[in-house]
């Protein structure tokens, strides 16, 4: 499939990279996949839905976002130049729009009328219920019971919105059990519904289309350092649940070998207990939500509950490229703990004014790790992928804060 | 078409051509509510009436389940069920019974990450004909089914309303044992199709291949399966027969007493059913 000579070819026309990626999906589902893919494939070659695309990028997410200098923090580490990518500022505060406004596109082309959406943290939800509000599309939003309760105000957010949010309790009631009631209702509401899948990962050609919509981050990045320093990053650092915030930076820049890349996965409460949800670093392949991947699984192939202190981060899975970039070695993979991202979220709120998602948090955190040992003309990008103000009640909790009677967050 | 290797399966089409009735296909998950009660609804299942036997894998994350299949799964998984021990139950049962033929049927990453090639000859010498895994479509055939047909087993294919004429061919293709028609576009226990919403599938799938055809998703009652069997030539229950189970637990989830017999009554009754219609040519 990939040439020698470039990462960026894949998926192949079967939708692997490698041995991962593929379409591991019930018969009912396989013609909707492969309509996808049809569309998808006169989509992405069609300059008119592009231009719908950016419009929407430029006009309503308020892109391109800016390349910030961190230079309270490139102080601090006494390293490389620390650059943020602010998608953080991205209407509705994450990344996730990116690809909800690139998925409700291929929706109306395709001629759906009804959207549906998993969500962990709530982030990939509100993006979904923004997009449809926008459209004037019926939305619902799988959300794990657990997740409900604990992301209150995102449930709150995307009922405002006009979408209804159905708690998941089966399975684990997490996730991963959303995803699976996600897929449960598009097999049963085949002829009308569109499934926005919030990450790079599911049957293709989510993967590669949602890859695609989250390249412009990478895109934009590789102009505006540029402009700024007249040249190439030296490293890109992005944090990983399903991994498409890191997927969007990195990909435009997987074939500048010169370019070390590095993705943080959540370490939990550390990658020698059993709560963490470091799927690269300590799971293994297998298959599941329609994709071969590294998994969090026990010897006899259950699924197991990933944990970290981010609800965005708390996948059992991953991106299938991801795991075909970690066995070819293009991408370092590593993790950090709850510990260390919450020191690294304080960090940031104090020296930089900006209050970051506990997930980006876990990437800042290697950046703390590793910036000072880089020289001062090292160019170094994390990708701030989202903003904090829904992680404050959890932050709260964790230092021991009491919030009274909204602690629920 | 892939060679038709003879099976337990292709001979118990071919008794029920010359019986000249329809098929009962059973479906319980492995060790669902624990291991010796699974192995006793196990054990009767054939005498109660079913002349086929599907053998769920527990599995975390069934995604093309409902409540009840999804609930058993997670029940079997809690009481320490494995692929290994599923094997297990087919050698015990395959000690009393050497021509009721079992399939294996559920999701693909437990019979992955057990190893493709030792499975295969762990399955066979258990007593295992045919496989079914719900999320390994055609598309992905190179990873159980080629494998499976060489080992001397079939691999069943499910097709759906949403299957259609362009795409049946790719689906038969290796398709071996029969085809599974799920009659629904939904998940498995909820909706009920009629026959008469089945027949022209069934009757459009029959353009493409001469395997014989079973029908499941949605068949709970002896007048379901009778109707389904009318135009099907074999009929499957799962949910309502798990649904016997869950009714017959305690708050723990621990069985109570006569779970067994409550579950052979039911596929007899459904048995009774389905040979109540006559499928000889010119009945």
């Amino acid at each position: 499939m990939t040439k020698h000579n470039t990462y960026r070819a894949g998926a192949d026309e079967d939708g692997h990279f490698g041995i991962y990626g593929g379409r591991y999906v019930a018969e009912t589902l396989m013609p909707l996949i492969l309509a996808v893919e049809t569309e998808w494939n006169k989509a992405k070659s069609d300059p008119d839905f592009w231009k719908e695309f950016h419009y929407y990028m430029k006009h309503y997410v308020g892109r391109p976002s800016p390349l910030y200098f961190a230079e309270r923090l490139t102080e601090k580490f006494g390293g490389a130049k620390v650059y943020f990518k602010r998608d953080e500022l991205n209407h509705t505060g994450a990344h996730k729009i990116n690809n909800t406004i690139g998925q409700i596109l291929m929706a109306k082309r395709m001629g759906k009328t009804r959207i549906i959406a998993e969500t962990g943290a709530g982030q990939h939800g509100v993006a979904t219920a923004t997009v449809c509000a926008l459209f004037g599309l019926p939305c619902i939003v799988y959300m794990g019971a657990t997740d409900v309760e604990r992301q209150s105000p995102n449930v709150f957010r995307m009922n405002l919105l006009g979408a209804e949010v159905r708690p998941v309790t089966s399975g684990t009631g997490t996730l991963k059990d959303a995803m699976n009631e996600a897929l449960r209702d598009w097999v049963s509401n085949v002829d009308d519904t569109f499934y926005i899948i919030g990450t790079v990962a599911g049957p293709h050609p989510y993967p590669t289309m949602v890859r695609d919509f989250q390249s412009v981050i990478g895109d934009e990045v590789r102009e505006q350092m540029q402009e700024a320093e007249g040249r190439l990053p030296d490293t890109l650092v992005a944090c990983l649940g399903g991994g498409s915030n890191a997927m969007g930076l990195f990909h435009p820049f997987l074939d500048n070998e010169t370019v070390e890349i590095i993705g943080v996965e959540a370490g939990g409460k550390g990658i020698d207990t059993d709560e963490h949800c470091a799927s690269l670093t300590l799971g293994k392949p297998g298959v599941l939500h329609g994709n071969r991947t590294y998994l969090l699984q026990t010897d006899g192939g259950q699924i197991l509950d990933g944990h970290s202190i981010s609800a965005g981060l708390d996948y059992p899975g991953i991106g299938p490229e991801h795991s075909w970039l970690k066995d070819r070695g293009r991408v370092n993979y590593v993790s950090v703990t709850d510990n260390e991202a919450l020191d690294a979220f304080q960090l940031c709120t104090k020296a930089e004014g900006i209050i970051p998602a506990l997930e980006p948090s876990h990437a800042l955190a290697h950046v703390a790790k590793i910036a000072g040992s880089y020289p001062r003309d090292h160019l170094l990008v994390l990708n701030m992928c989202g903003r904090g103000d829904k992680d404050i009640f959890a932050v709260a909790k964790h230092l021991g804060i009491d919030m009274g009677d909204t602690d629920q967050g | 078409m892939a060679q038709q290797t003879e099976t337990r399966i292709t001979k118990m089409f071919d008794r029920l051509k010359a019986e000249g009735r329809g098929g009962l296909g059973t479906f319980i998950t492995a060790g669902d509510p624990d291991y010796d009660t699974g192995l006793e609804i196990l054990m009767g299942l054939a005498n109660a009436g079913a002349d086929m036997i599907e053998f769920g894998i527990p599995f975390s994350d069934p995604m093309a389940d409902g409540p009840a299949i999804q609930a058993s799964s997670l029940r079997a998984l809690k009481k320490g069920m494995t692929l290994a021990k599923t094997l297990n139950m087919v050698r015990e049962f395959r000690k009393q019974d050497d021509v009721t033929p079992i399939i294996l049927m559920g999701y693909y990453n437990p019979i992955y990450i057990y190893g493709i090639d030792i499975f295969l000859a762990d399955a066979k010498e258990a007593g295992i004909d045919g496989y079914i895994v719900v999320d390994l479509p055609p598309e992905e055939e190179n990873e159980l089914c080629k494998p499976a047909i060489a080992a001397g087993m079939n691999f069943i294919y499910l097709t759906a309303p949403t299957t259609d004429d362009e795409r049946l061919p790719r689906v038969v293709e290796n398709a071996s044992g029969f085809i599974y028609f799920v009659s629904i576009t939904g998940i498995t226990g909820t909706k009920s199709a009629t026959s008469a919403d089945i027949a022209p599938h069934l009757e459009r799938i029959r353009k493409h291949t001469n395997l014989p055809i079973a029908v499941g998703f949605g068949i709970k009652t002896p007048k379901n399966a009778a109707d389904t069997v009318k135009v099907g030539d074999a009929a499957v229950v799962g949910s309502a027969l798990v649904k016997v189970i869950t009714d017959n637990l305690d708050e723990n989830d621990n069985p109570m007493p006569g779970i067994a017999p409550k579950v052979h009554k039911l596929v007899s009754e459904l048995a009774a059913g389905v040979r109540s219609v006559n499928k000889r040519i010119g009945a």
